[in-house]
C-alpha cells in the first residue's frame, strides 16, 4: 500500500483553562488582540488557535518541509499528523506504519533503564521477543551505551539521552517519517554517524515531513515546503519559489540561531 | 517495520497502517462511538504493552530494594496481624474469628482504594507518552488493572496463609466470588476511565476522591463485620462499596451475599460504566489537551 497523507480543513485550538479568570482572560485578550489567535469559542472558553484550515495532500516520494516562525504551528501540525493532537474539525488520513520523531524525550522513562525503554518502544511497535532483542542489540551498538544502557535513563548525560532517543527513534523504519528538528543536533562526533543514519532513513521513507529553522537542510532534504504563519499556510509550493519567499523575510537570522535545544 | 539493521525483515503483519480521523461533518454521537470503539480495540491489541508498562511500575517502585516487591506481602502481612490482635480485643470477639475475616477484607479493600487512587492519575501520569506518540487511551486503563491485580496477586499470599494457619474452611461457595472478580475489573476499567479522565480534567479532584475513600472505608464493613451492626445491616446495600467488597468477600468466607448486595453491586456498577463511557465519549480526544 502506498502511503499518503491527506489533511483537510484541519483546525486545532488549544483550550487555555487556567486563564479563566476575567481580568487575566481580559488581559490575555487584548495582549493577543495583534496576533488575533486567541479566541473564545462557542462556549465562551478562551482558546489558542493553533491551526487555522490547513490543507494539503501528499503522496508517496514527497518531502515536506515546514517552515516558519515559532509558535507558527509547524510542531502542532506534526502532533496532529501523528494523531496526537486530534482536530476540532477537518480531517486527518494517514495511510501507511508512521513514526514521529517530535521531543527529545520520545516517552521515555526516565527511571527505567535504556533497555527497558527499548522494550517498551518494541511492544508499542506490537514486536516480539526476538525483534525486541533485535531492537535492543541495534540501539545498545549505534547509541554507544556500552553498559549504561541497563542503568536508569535519569542518570545518563544529556548527550547519551540523545544519543539513546535518537538510535531508539531511527531503529524502526517507516513509511511516514514525521521529524521535528531538535533530530539534526547532537554532539560533534555522533552528529556525522546520526546524519548518515537519519539520511538512510529518510531515504527509506515514501513520505517525509520536516519542521526546521534550517534552511539548507530543507533545501537539500525537501521537495516541497509549506510555510506556516499564524496557524495558517502562507505558502505551499516547490523548495525553490517558497524558501527564496520565507527567507526574504527571515533575516537570516533562523540560520544563525537554528532552534536546537537540546540542553 | 524494519527493524535498519536487519533490513530485509518484512514488517510486522499487526503494526499499525494509519488511521483516519473526518470531522468535515462535526463530531456526532455515531463518530464519537465508533472512535471510542477503536480505541478500546487497539488498547487491547496492545496488550503486551499494557502488562510489560505494568510489571515496570511495580519494578521500579521497588528497585534497589532487597525483597523487592515481596515488601508488598510483607506488609500487609505486618498490617493484619497488628490490627488483627487489636480489633479482635476491641470488638470482644476470637483471633479466630476475626483475623481471617480481617485478611481477606483489608486485602481486597486495598486493592479496591489503590485501584480508585490510581484512577485518578491514569492518563496525568503517562503525560510523556501520551504527548509523543499515538496511543489509545485504553491502554493506560489497561497499565493500571493489571498493575493493580499483580499487586493483589502478592497481597493474597497473605490472605492464603492465614486461611491455612486458623484452618478456615473454604467451601464450594466459593467459585462465586470468580464472576464477582471479573465485574471489579469492568468496574476498575470503567473508574480509570471517569476518573482519570475527570482528574486530567479537574485536579481538584483527586483530593476529594481521596477524602471520599477514606470515609468509605470506615463505613463500609471493611474493618468490622456486618453483623455487628445487630439488626442495622439492610442499611449496607445502598452503600456500593459495600455491597461491591461484599460480593467476593462473602463468597470466599463461605457466604453467599443476598440477592439485595448483588442488585446493589450490579446497579451501581452499570451507573459507573455507563457515567465513564459518557464521559469517554465527551472528552477523549480532548485528553491530549487537558494533560
Amino acid at each position: 500500500m502506498a502511503a499518503r497523507i491527506e489533511v483537510q480543513d484541519l483546525s486545532i485550538q488549544f483550550p487555555l483553562y487556567h486563564g479563566q479568570s476575567r481580568s487575566l482572560k481580559r488581559t490575555m485578550l487584548a495582549r493577543a488582540k495583534g496576533l488575533r489567535r486567541l479566541q473564545e469559542n462557542s462556549q465562551h472558553r478562551l482558546v489558542v488557535e493553533a491551526l487555522r484550515n490547513v490543507t494539503f495532500t501528499l503522496g508517496a516520494g514527497e518531502r515536506l518541509g515546514l517552515v516558519g516562525h515559532n509558535g507558527a504551528g509547524k510542531t502542532t501540525l506534526l502532533r496532529a499528523l501523528a494523531g496526537v493532537y486530534e482536530p476540532v474539525a477537518g480531517r486527518v488520513r494517514i495511510e501507511g506504519t508512521l513514526n514521529a520523531l517530535l521531543d527529545p524525550n520520545q516517552g521515555m522513562n526516565m527511571e527505567l533503564t535504556g533497555r527497558e525503554n527499548v522494550t517498551l518502544r518494541g511492544r508499542y511497535h506490537r514486536m516480539n521477543g526476538p525483534g525486541i532483542e533485535a531492537l535492543a542489540e541495534d540501539v545498545r551498538v549505534f547509541a554507544e551505551l556500552g553498559d549504561f544502557f541497563d542503568l536508569p535513563v535519569r542518570i545518563y548525560s544529556s548527550g547519551m539521552i540523545v544519543r539513546l532517543a535518537f538510535a531508539m527513534a531511527t531503529a524502526i523504519r517507516p513509511q511516514v517519517l514525521l521529524m521535528d528538528e531538535w533530530f539534526l543536533a547532537g554532539d560533534a562526533s555522533f552528529r556525522n554517524k546520526a546524519r548518515e543514519r537519519l539520511e538512510s532513513m529518510v531515504r527509506g521513507a515514501d513520505i517525509l515531513v520536516l519542521s526546521t529553522h534550517l534552511n539548507d537542510v530543507v533545501r537539500s532534504w525537501c521537495s516541497r515546503v509549506i510555510w506556516l504563519e499564524d496557524g495558517r499556510v502562507k505558502a505551499d509550493g516547490p523548495v525553490d519559489q517558497v524558501m527564496d519567499a520565507f527567507s526574504g523575510i527571515g533575516e537570516g537570522v533562523p540560520a544563525l540561531f537554528p532552534e536546537t535545544a537540546l540542553s | 517495520m524494519n527493524v535498519i539493521s536487519d533490513p530485509q525483515a518484512a514488517p510486522l503483519p499487526e503494526a499499525e497502517r494509519g488511521f483516519t480521523i473526518d470531522l468535515r461533518h462535526g463530531l456526532g454521537f455515531v463518530a464519537r462511538n465508533r472512535m471510542a470503539i477503536s480505541d478500546i480495540a487497539r488498547g487491547l491489541s496492545l496488550w503486551r504493552l499494557a502488562l510489560t508498562l505494568s510489571w515496570l511500575d511495580i519494578r521500579l517502585r521497588y528497585r534497589g530494594s532487597v525483597l523487592g516487591p515481596l515488601w508488598l506481602t510483607l506488609s500487609t502481612a505486618v498490617m493484619v496481624a497488628a490490627l488483627g490482635f487489636l480489633y479482635a480485643v476491641l470488638f470482644h470477639t476470637t483471633i479466630r474469628d476475626y483475623l481471617p475475616f480481617l485478611a481477606l477484607s483489608l486485602v481486597l479493600w486495598s486493592f479496591i482504594a489503590a485501584m480508585v487512587s490510581d484512577a485518578c492519575t491514569s492518563f496525568t501520569q503517562a503525560e510523556n507518552m501520551i504527548r509523543s506518540m499515538r496511543i489509545p487511551f485504553s491502554l493506560y486503563i489497561g497499565q493500571i488493572v493489571a498493575r493493580n491485580v499483580l499487586i493483589l496477586g502478592h497481597n493474597v499470599i497473605v490472605i492464603v496463609v492465614v486461611f491455612v494457619a486458623f484452618q478456615v474452611p473454604v467451601n464450594l461457595n466459593a467459585l462465586a466470588a470468580i464472576p464477582a472478580f471479573l465485574l471489579w475489573l469492568v468496574d476498575g476499567a470503567a473508574a480509570s476511565l471517569l476518573f482519570g479522565a475527570l482528574c486530567a480534567r479537574f485536579r481538584d479532584i483527586p483530593p476529594i476522591v481521596g477524602s471520599v475513600m477514606q470515609i468509605a472505608f470506615y463505613v463500609s464493613a471493611v474493618m468490622w463485620k456486618p453483623d455487628f451492626l445487630h439488626g442495622h445491616q439492610s442499611f449496607l446495600v445502598y452503600d456500593p462499596f459495600y455491597t461491591i467488597l461484599q460480593i467476593v468477600r462473602g463468597p470466599l468466607l463461605g457466604q453467599i451475599p443476598t440477592m439485595h448486595a448483588y442488585i446493589s453491586a450490579l446497579g451501581f456498577s452499570a451507573v459507573l460504566c455507563i457515567f465513564a463511557w459518557l464521559t469517554f465519549l465527551r472528552v477523549r480526544h480532548r485528553i491530549a489537551f487537558w494533560i
